[in-house]
């Protein structure tokens, strides 16, 4: 009997009434199935507690929630600069789908290696790349993370191990490949995290990348988001098997399907994979559930879905059912989250600010970065 | 423009069964680029084929209807996602009819947006049209005004061998005349654009707009430029240019892609080939600055070319 959890943008629907929803009971195809995983997964955290750092302290979970937060209303701010004109190009929103990279991210130790396609931000601010250079980047400032010169689409922070923003569907799979091939190479015992759609999924490079990742047995860990459109087409209209992981069977790597609107849910099953790929098993393969609350991009006109089904998406919020949980665990109080939420407010009008007042690109950065030398 | 495509693309649907459109987002949606609004709802999902994104199967998809007898438009939904599908434009399409000795066919229309300016970041900003026409074999289409779109387009579509055609994504919004009548145009005929006396400006596609506004800006200056639109990259048809460069002794090559071996490279070696008795003045190219383009607007502007770089050239050469 799941409940109705959502995040309200102004934060004014009454909390009592949030219920924790069990997401297994959303997707019959895993049905009970998961539950057993998660026992399993708890208590197999209970063995590698110390080395996977699964606990989460009580600041650890409020530094997640305020994560969610903030790439929830970065987006929002983003939207609406976009249509002040303030941001050009293409701009892909992360709303509702926050807990999957969040989830990834917190599982992740600092040797392990994110790269994402061009929906990115939600992995940007995740890494810890500040709100500041996120906003700045997409108004094309200097300050941004890749200096003005890549915008929305392509932000990396290479110290923070995070590899880009990539917009070329699919393209880097193979290069995912090849970054976990430079760590087994190099005996290092680093993951690559690679995060693709489920359009992805029809491309020729996500085939030739992940069977090699099998033949060599890479150490990379294989996120499909899993949103249910390729732009505005359906899983089913483009895609001859509709649960992805099946794919992965198909190259003998061990797969899941794992609940993207539950964050704990996605990072119980990331320490788990990257238990498994560190241990020297190969590569390991995700189906994330989630869903996109807006647009492909901006400026969609949405022909192919009924505003029934974002509502009903909408009412299984994961900032909401993150907070249900916070907050029925006792891990912390409505009024904590309350604080935060307010907080962010106030990081973003700074965000803004330092982006709207920074410099644009000295004209000479044109011609700098084509080459090494 | 937009219309214009879309015209000729509903009009030769209506009139040969064995065409059809399959690409990304080309049905239900109604195209990216809104070209093939109200089709998937008119044409039903045997002929308005939405495709997974998958450009090698799009394309590859495409030759191997097109040698059974087919008439396909695999759209691709910008060029740039034409790399993905290179092997099948540059080894399959452009050589299977001289490689089997004539045997097959591969009646292939393959149409690409293309073009800067829109902030779009490096990947998704290219103008790599001359890429496609440096392989024999394959025909490649760039119209710069919304008449020549529609007819060039309707020539494509009966064409037997494989066209790439190039659509300007800043172009689409442009308004121009397009008949009622059944019109084609041919392919691999460049056109004058302008008459003018004292200088040939030869350009195509997006450039041909700029160009125009800068010759608008050289008349008030009493200087009279003759613009040669060519419209297709292979077959060159360089007699224009070269009847309106022995008038005028004097040219500027205008194109958006990048300078180093393009447009400009080619068109100006032919001249010096051909006409070198006439060369009154060093031909001027006008390109892309030889950057990866940025997604920074005005970054981004300074790398292209702009009306004020054509003026300049113009006046350089005179
Ligand atoms: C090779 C290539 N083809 C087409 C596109 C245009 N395109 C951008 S995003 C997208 C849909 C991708 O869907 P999915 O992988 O499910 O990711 P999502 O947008 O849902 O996060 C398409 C077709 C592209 N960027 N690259
Ligand atoms: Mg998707």
């Amino acid at each position: 009997m799941p409940g109705v959890v959502v995040y309200d943008k102004r934060m004014l629907v009454p909390h009592s009434g949030r219920r924790m929803v069990i997401s297994a009971l959303r997707w019959a195809s895993i049905g009970a199935g998961v539950r057993v995983d998660l026992l399993l997964n708890r208590i197999m955290q209970l063995f590698i507690a110390t080395e996977g750092n699964s606990e989460m302290k009580k600041n650890d979970h409020l530094d997640l929630y305020h994560q969610m937060v903030l790439i929830r209303r970065v987006e929002e701010r983003a939207a609406e600069l976009y249509q002040q004109g303030k941001i050009g190009g293409f701009l892909h929103l992360y709303i509702g789908q926050e807990a999957v990279s969040t989830g990834l991210v917190a599982a992740r130790q600092p040797q392990d290696r994110m790269i994402t396609a061009y929906r990115d931000h939600g992995v940007a601010i995740n890494v810890g790349i500040p709100a500041e250079q996120v906003m700045a980047e997409l108004l094309g400032k200097a300050t941004g993370i890749s200096k003005g010169k890549g915008g929305s689409m392509h932000m990396a922070d290479v110290e923070k191990n995070f590899w880009g923003g990539h917009a070329i569907v699919g393209a880097h799979l193979p290069i995912a490949a090849g970054m976990a091939l430079g760590d087994q190479y190099a005996g290092n015992d680093g993951v690559t995290i690679c995060m693709f759609g489920d359009g992805a999924t029809n491309i020729g490079f996500f085939h030739e990348g992940v069977n090699l990742s099998k033949v060599w047995d890479l150490p990379v860990l294989w996120v499909c988001e899993n949103n249910q459109y390729g732009m505005g087409t359906t899983i089913d209209r483009a895609s001859a098997v509709s649960e992805i992981r099946q794919k992965a069977e198909g190259y003998g790597i061990p797969n899941e399907r794992v609940d993207g609107m539950n964050v704990m849910e996605v990072r119980e099953a990331t320490l788990k994979a990257l238990e498994f790929i560190r241990s020297g098993k190969g590569p390991y393969f995700m189906e994330i559930m989630t869903y996109r609350y807006r647009g492909h991009s901006m400026g969609d006109p949405e022909r192919y879905r009924d505003s029934g089904e974002v509502k009903k998406w909408q009412e299984s919020d994961p900032i909401g059912i993150y907070r249900a949980y916070l907050t029925k665990e006792k891990i912390a109080k409505e009024k904590e989250l309350d604080a935060i939420d307010e907080s962010v407010e106030g990081e973003i009008q700074t965000a803004v600010q330092f982006a709207e007042s920074s410099p644009e690109p000295a004209p000479e950065e044109l011609f700098t970065n084509v080459y090494a030398e | 423009m937009r219309e214009a495509i879309s015209q000729a693309i509903w009009e030769e649907m209506e009139r040969d069964e064995r065409v059809f459109i399959m690409g990304e987002e080309v049905g239900v949606w109604g195209g990216t680029y809104a070209v093939t609004k109200g089709f998937y709802d008119h044409f039903g999902s045997k002929r308005v084929r939405d495709t997974p994104i998958a450009e090698a199967a799009i394309v590859g998809g495409g030759i191997g209807a097109a040698m059974v007898g087919m008439r396909p438009i695999a759209e691709l939904m910008t060029i740039n996602f034409a790399f993905v599908a290179m092997d099948h434009i540059v080894n399959q399409a452009a050589k299977m009819r001289y490689m089997f000795g004539g045997q097959m066919s591969v009646p292939l229309v393959i149409r690409a947006v293309g073009g800067g300016g829109r902030q779009l970041g490096a990947t998704h900003s290219q103008t790599p049209d001359v890429i496609f026409a440096h392989f024999p074999g394959l025909k490649v289409v760039a119209p710069g005004t919304p008449y020549d779109a529609k007819g060039l387009l309707k020539s494509a579509i009966r064409s037997d061998d494989p066209v790439m055609f190039i659509e300007h994504s800043t172009l689409y919004q442009t308004r121009g005349e397009v008949p009622e009548d059944e019109y084609t145009v041919p392919i691999g005929k460049s056109k004058i654009q302008r008459p003018g006396k004292d200088v040939t400006i030869v350009t195509y596609s997006k450039m041909l707009d700029i160009s125009t506004k800068a010759a608008d800006q050289l008349a008030k200056e009493g200087i009279e430029a003759e613009i040669v639109d060519l419209r297709s990259l292979r077959p060159l048809d360089m007699d224009p240019v070269l009847e309106s460069f022995r008038k005028t002794n004097r040219a500027v090559i205008v194109e958006e892609g990048w300078r180093s071996y393009g447009v400009g490279s080619e068109i100006s070696s032919r001249i010096y080939e051909e006409a070198f008795d006439y060369v009154d003045a060093p031909i001027k190219r006008v390109a892309q600055t030889e950057v990866p383009l940025p997604y920074n607007q005005a970054l981004e502007q300074s790398a292209l070319p702009q009306v004020e770089d054509v003026v300049k050239a113009v006046k350089e050469v005179l």
